[in-house]
């Protein structure tokens, strides 16, 4: 499911490649601007970069598994960080997503199959009193409750119909 | 300039060990065996296990041994109170997540971890496991199983992986608790670069790595009477299976291998060699009809399948240069099936082949679909439907699991009479028993390459210069008034390097053998565990010894082989020969996209 519009082309990896050349840790550098770009490092890429920089697949896959930033898949349209800093842990975020989870049927770290929501565990957004929260695409939802949640997501899956 | 030495002092004894040497080589020199679980010397000195752990006097901590240089002066204590706790303790917290089904893991007897534990005399694991989820269990691939639940994570597979054999198809993945050992986006290794050789199974100090074990399917073959089941053996396993039952290391026990293996049953006790010696004349006429044309020089050997894959997936500019010989293992499936079957008279779809195999990556050969001809041959004779398709070779055994079953049977194996291999198709000479070293191939290709230029046999047929553990080895011979050039790689690591010359169109050879493991088929992946090179150069000894004992030391000798030609080939290269022994190869992507 690669939006084929906003991949790079070979050429534009290959100059993004000749930007970093023969510079030391150069393979997170340029992962980071394709992760930045598509929110998500697409698996084609790999391949162009094993070529280009002759780094074995089984390297790169590492250094993506191993940082928490890179993602495997395409982000879904909104974004949904909870927040499970300490103040919203204790204030029943796992409650939260507990009923995240089963309205969207994902874990943290997935999307979707609609390609509508991701979920994403973050520690602290910075407004505790509030808690618990998260935030959709920048918006924060504070004060939280489960009952809360369905219509929060309904809100987001109507402004697609 | 010499090595500078330094004066330290172990266990309250002053010695001397070379400056910058770890303290696990250090303490080694001294006669302690320091225990270590991820520790490979020159190739893996990552600390990862932390079961090396020493005193160090001044120290703040105990130091991992296997991390920390000799320095002058230093006063080093490898068995205190301390270090006996600590170690306990370390191995307790690798036993946490590891499984404790010791009794039918495939390295059970064989394997570090259990042996450790057992030394250092622990009894309760103290801590709970901490894996929440278990991982799954990688059976992509024909020939190696990968468990990750049984990994401890001491790397010692990937760095064989990349720096020996230059394949690089593991590394590790994520972090923290669900780190694990694994392929690019966990395809599994039957999706992946890896060429099948088995390296990281020899290394791996756990059951994480074994072989994809086929003794259930022998048993049931053996156990139906129907089936005429054939059994051929490599030359390496003669070098290497008597270290299972008591044997030193570098005895070979031919006669006995033949023994055991009519005691577990097969109707046939046939040799691999035979067809090692096929290979020869096969490939020898078609290198010196090569070198005439001057076409594919140089030429490079096939009877490696890891070296293969390893060449299609990385070289595929240069395969028109392998030789298109199948292996012997694959020459002897369609051999059997078809000359010996219509000599005997039997029903070819009566016939079950199993080879017994020094390597992981013959269970992969084995399944090509491209190397099986036998069932073509018999396929308008006999009226064959598709359904009734058979391979060349049924089943591939590795040493290990043939073990197992001779061990299973109850078979005395020290204590058997030597027999021998049964005719025709056991018939081989010296120059196919030393295709289990690396330099062996080349060897006995030159013992008859000379003979068909120059019609009078090679005097000194012991050509040293390929012979032995260097990575690259290389010789010239003048055979004709025409000096050929040979070079010689095991490990896949020096393939490359003939490989890449080889692309670059520099290479200044006629005629390459490549061996995928280290030390050629006596170090390969399905071989009895420890395998080092201490062990790799008794086994080859033991090969160049069978060598000079036997009647007949040149390919062109054998007269089985002979016959084969007479009766049913014809002539090497000729049209049965290429539909029945010959092959080709085809590019790779590395990754299944």
């Amino acid at each position: 499911m690669e939006a084929s519009n906003n991949i790079r082309s070979d050429k534009e990896i290959k100059d993004l490649v000749e930007k970093w050349k023969g510079v030391e840790g150069n393979l997170i550098m340029i992962l980071h601007t394709i992760q930045d770009e598509y929110g998500y490092i697409p698996r084609h890429v790999s391949f162009e970069l094993q070529k280009l920089l002759d780094i074995p697949l089984a390297r790169i896959y590492e250094v993506i598994t191993f940082y928490n930033y890179f993602k495997l898949e395409p982000p879904g349209k909104h974004k949904i960080s909870l927040c499970m800093g300490t103040a919203c842990y204790l204030k029943g975020g796992v409650d939260i997503l507990g009923e995240l989870k089963s309205i969207l049927h994902i874990e943290p770290g997935q999307t979707t199959k609609d390609g509508l929501f991701t979920i994403e565990l973050v520690r602290c957004l910075g407004c505790c009193g509030l808690s618990p929260v998260m935030m959709i695409d920048g918006k924060i939802y504070g004060k939280l409750s489960q009952e809360k949640i369905p219509e929060i997501l309904t809100h987001y899956i109507e402004a697609e119909s | 300039m010499g090595k500078k030495t330094c004066n330290v002092k172990i266990n309250g004894t002053n010695c001397q060990a070379e400056e910058g040497i770890n303290l696990v080589e250090a303490c080694l020199q001294q006669g302690i065996i320091i225990p270590t679980l991820c520790y490979l010397k020159d190739l893996n000195e990552s600390g990862a296990c932390s079961v090396c752990l020493v005193e160090v006097k001044g120290a703040k901590t105990l130091l991992r041994a296997c991390v920390t240089k000799v320095r002058d002066g230093m006063e080093i204590y490898t068995d205190t109170e301390r270090i006996r706790r600590a170690r306990k303790v370390v191995v307790e917290l690798i036993l946490a997540n590891h499984p404790k089904d010791c009794l039918g893991c495939e390295k059970n007897q064989n394997c570090d971890l259990q042996r450790i534990a057992y030394e250092l005399g622990i009894e309760n694991i103290r801590y709970p496991k901490t894996r929440q989820k278990d991982f799954s269990i990688d059976n992509s691939s024909p020939s190696i199983i990968r468990d990750p639940n049984k990994c401890i994570l001491c790397g010692r597979c990937i760095e064989v992986c990349s720096k020996i054999q230059e394949v690089n198809a593991i590394d590790f993945i994520k972090r923290g608790h669900a780190m694990q050992v694994s392929t690019f986006f966990d395809g599994g290794l039957g999706n992946s670069e890896c060429t099948n050789c088995g390296q990281c199974v020899l290394v791996c100090p756990t059951g994480a790595l074994a072989e994809n074990n086929s003794i259930g399917e022998v048993w049931r073959v053996l156990d139906d009477k129907e089936q005429i089941v054939i059994v051929q053996t490599a030359p390496a396993i003669r070098a290497a299976i008597g270290e299972a039952f008591g044997f030193n290391t570098g005895v070979p026990t031919t006669g006995k291998l033949a023994a055991s293996l009519r005691r577990l049953g097969f109707s046939k006790i046939f040799d691999t060699q035979f067809a090692a010696d096929l290979t020869i004349i096969e490939e020898g006429s078609e290198f010196l009809t090569r070198l005439k044309n001057n076409d594919k020089i140089p030429t490079i050997t096939s009877c490696s399948p890891g070296w293969i894959k390893f060449g299609e997936t990385f070289f595929p500019g240069i395969l028109d240069n392998i030789s298109t010989c199948k292996s012997p293992q694959q020459m002897f499936g369609a051999i059997a099936k078809t000359y010996y079957a219509q000599k005997m008279n039997i029903d070819p779809r009566k016939i079950k082949i199993i080879s017994v195999m020094p390597c992981t990556a013959k269970k992969f050969e084995a399944l090509r679909p491209e190397i099986n001809s036998a069932f073509s041959f018999w396929k308008d004779k006999l009226a064959l439907s598709k359904k009734e398709y058979f391979p060349d070779v049924d089943y591939v055994l590795t040493t290990r699991e043939l073990i197992r079953m001779i061990k299973e049977a109850g078979i005395d194996y020290a204590n058997l009479a030597d027999e021998g291999f049964d005719d025709p198709l056991g018939v081989s000479t010296g120059a196919a028993t030393i295709f289990g070293a690396s330099g062996g191939v080349m060897e006995a290709a030159l013992r008859s390459a000379y003979f068909y230029l120059t019609g009078t046999e090679l005097k000194d047929i012991e050509l040293n210069a390929v012979r032995g553990l260097s990575g690259i080895k290389e010789a010239s011979l003048e055979i004709a008034g025409k000096k050929i050039k040979v070079a010689v790689a095991h490990g896949l690591g020096n393939a490359r390097k003939l490989m890449q010359q080889v692309a670059r169109g520099e290479s200044p050879y006629h005629f390459i053998e490549i061996m995928a493991c280290p030390g050629g088929c006596i170090g390969g992946g399905g071989q009895p565990l420890p395998v080092n090179d201490e062990i790799r150069k008794l086994r080859i000894k033991a090969l160049y010894q069978e060598d000079r004992s036997l009647a007949y030391r040149r390919s062109h000798q054998n007269p089985a082989v002979i016959k084969l030609y007479s009766e049913f080939l014809k002539k090497p290269n000729g049209h049965l020969s290429h539909k029945l022994l010959h092959t080709h190869y085809h590019k790779r992507q590395p990754v299944k996209i």
